[in-house]
């Protein structure tokens, strides 16, 4: 394992941030006070940060509509984000994208895309300018099982291919598109096999184990910033909640995400790993757990509290100059 | 001063733009050409109407990028390149392709400054080649800079000739919001005086290209020629009329519209995209708005009609505004009123 002791706590820390995060907005969304659409990630915790572990604020991702993961994963402050969804003046972006839209530039987040399929191009072209650079630094897109069926994607993997780009194309297999099953809408199935066909290298892996998506995404990168082009990571993980808030999911079994939840959880399998290698005690993993549940609490109560944004404020940021 | 064509005019800005800055870059289909075909002869097309030509035998492939036929990822991939520090330069060929990259676009690049609240910078240009005049049939003809215009978010350039288009394009490489730059494909060979050096036209400032006295004609593009073509003939009966070119529709320079208006009190604007929805009902709707107590005669449009942009020699001769519709159209003005 190359990961030290630090490096484990961090990573454990951001899944469990992510999972908080989520979970608590989801309680937050029935009250009635978070506005929109809202679509959450917990389930899929060890994909974001497996991959986001070995990136730095200079490197960039591409996110999706279901991008809070991705946000926290690269170190997005989560008292803006709480506050942004929320809709608030100060969210980190000043209330005027909310969830589908949060984007911090100079993490190298390269924003939550509400259209789908709508990143990877755009990570293309943060390639093309980490290419220029000539620093080693690469560009990311997430996509979903539903976002791959987009012919922007497949422009862009082509496109990267062609232009060999540090790019590293990230799938996340969550079994649904929007209310239809990848069973379904998936044509071939092996999404990797598609991705193969551009002449792309896929490095699989298991989306609810971060050990399995930290190696891969470690082999690609292996390729990308080296000069090799583009790369891909292909996991396979589940939702625990619906598309957005309020979908009833009535195209899942009964029973299906409890069955996820206690059996394949990314969370309990990374303690029970580290826990019974001897690497770290349980004691420090609650801690982290204890800690978290703070920091979301204050983060959660502060974006209530907050201030909304003024009418005024409807005509700024539109242009930076006009 | 040399007189050159718009194509050599436009050609020049992007020399001169990317040897002064390093993080310049064009990409496209075929904005050098000849990549991975049989005679190993690069810079074979320069881009379609050989607006880009020469540039990756100075620039290199680094930063004159062919791509592969995908509008969506060339916008995208442009938009992905300015978030990231570069200003790039897309080139579409043809205005009418946009179709398969609008959500680029008009989704992302018009609005990530906003959505991200103020944090982004998209020093993004989309130039593309519009209108009708070469026989190119439905899907390559089409003058759709009215749709542009009406996404907040974006800027839109229209040049009618090759020193406005210099000057314009270096403003709309620098700037540093997303510029969708239209150039008429039947322009590319108009000449004109055009200066050797650097120089700038702000955007939001009208051209008088012509003053007069009797009415106030605005055109854009290429209508702008056949303006000066009716006035020609009109001006040996003794009428004379302002002639207002926009040069950028968004953002529009009102102002020097509506004083003009208040000086002459007759209108006829002339655009040639189809006349719903178009920039001549916007100009005709804010003088309405801000100038009615100058006119003294109803408003004219001067339009393509409500159709596709026809093949045929004599249809697309009949669809396409031109100098006789425009000097009827201010004999119309003149006699109401």
């Amino acid at each position: 394992m190359q990961l030290n002791r630090d490096a484990l706590l961090q990573a454990y820390r951001r899944m469990r941030t992510i999972r908080e995060f989520e979970e608590r907005l989801h309680i937050e969304n029935r009250t009635g006070e978070i506005a929109g659409f809202t679509h959450l990630y917990a389930g899929q915790e060890a994909v974001a940060v497996g991959v986001c572990e070995h990136l730095t604020d200079k490197d960039w991702i591409a996110s999706t509509h279901r991008g809070h993961g991705h946000c926290i994963a690269k170190g997005c402050d989560v008292g803006g984000m709480m506050k942004e969804i929320y809709g608030r003046a100060d969210g980190l972006c000043k209330g005027k994208g909310g969830s589908m839209h949060i984007a911090d530039l100079d993490k190298g987040m390269l924003g939550a895309n509400a259209i789908v399929g709508g990143g990877p191009p755009i990570a293309v072209g943060a390639a093309i300018a980490a290419k220029l650079a000539g620093e080693g630094h690469v560009a990311v897109s997430f996509t979903g099982d539903g976002g791959s069926n987009q012919g922007t994607v497949l422009e862009a993997l082509n496109m990267a291919a062609v232009l060999k780009v540090p790019k590293i194309f990230v799938f996340e297999n969550n079994g649904y598109s929007e209310h239809t099953g990848a069973a379904y809408a998936l044509a071939g199935q092996d999404l990797g096999r598609r991705v193969e066909g551009f002449g792309i290298p896929v490095f699989r892996a298991d989306g609810f184990d971060f050990f399995s998506v930290y190696e891969a995404m470690r082999q690609a990168l292996e390729i990308a910033r080296n000069g090799g082009g583009p790369a891909a990571v292909y996991a396979t993980c589940t939702r625990y909640f619906g598309h957005f808030e309020g979908d009833p999911q009535n195209y899942r079994a009964k029973g299906e995400v409890e069955k996820f939840r206690e059996e394949s959880d990314c969370l309990t399998g990374f303690r029970a790993r580290v826990t019974e290698a001897g690497l770290i005690d349980a004691a420090a993993l609650d801690a982290i757990d204890a800690d978290v549940l703070a920091e979301i609490d204050t983060a959660t109560v502060a974006a209530k509290s907050a201030a909304p944004p003024t009418a005024a404020d409807v005509l700024t940021d539109v242009y930076i100059s006009y | 001063m040399p007189v050159i064509t718009l194509r050599e005019a436009l050609n020049e800005a992007l020399h001169l733009e990317m040897a002064r800055d390093p993080r310049v870059i064009v990409l496209g289909e075929d904005v050098s050409g000849g990549a991975g075909g049989t005679s190993g002869q690069r810079d074979a097309a320069g881009g379609i109407f050989g607006v880009t030509k020469g540039l990756i035998h100075k620039f290199g492939d680094g930063r004159v990028i062919d791509t592969p036929i995908s509008e969506s990822c060339i916008i995208g991939a442009a938009n992905g390149a300015a978030l990231a520090g570069l200003r790039p330069v897309a080139e579409l060929m043809f205005a009418d392709f946009v179709g398969v990259a609008m959500d680029q676009i008009f989704n992302q690049a018009a609005k990530f400054r906003y959505m991200f609240g103020g944090k982004a910078r998209t020093p993004l240009v989309i130039r593309m080649s519009f209108g009708a005049g070469m026989n190119c049939a439905a899907q390559h003809s089409q003058t759709i800079y009215p749709f542009m215009t009406a996404v907040p978010g974006l800027k839109v350039v229209v040049p009618s000739n090759p020193y406005d288009a210099k000057g314009l394009l270096l403003t709309a490489i620098r700037d540093d919001d997303p510029v969708v730059f239209f150039e008429h494909k039947a322009l590319y060979s108009r000449k004109g005086e055009v200066p050797d050096g650097d120089y700038m036209i702000p955007f939001g400032e009208a051209a008088l290209v012509r003053e007069g006295e009797h009415a106030t004609i605005v055109a854009l593009g290429r209508m702008v020629p056949f303006a000066e073509k009716a006035l020609d003939k009109l001006n040996a009966e003794g009428i004379t009329c302002d002639l207002i070119d926009p040069r950028t529709t968004s953002p529009l320079d009102e102002e020097t519209i509506l004083e003009s208006v208040s000086n002459t009190g007759r209108l006829i604007v002339v655009d040639e995209s189809p006349p719903r929805c178009s920039v001549a009902s916007d100009i005709a709707a804010i003088v309405a708005q801000k100038g009615f107590r100058d006119l003294k005669a109803p408003i004219e449009i001067v339009t393509a009609p409500h159709t596709p942009v026809p093949f045929a020699r004599e249809l697309e001769r009949a669809y396409v505004p031109g100098p006789a519709q425009i000097e009827a159209a201010v004999r119309k003005v003149l006699a109401d009123g």
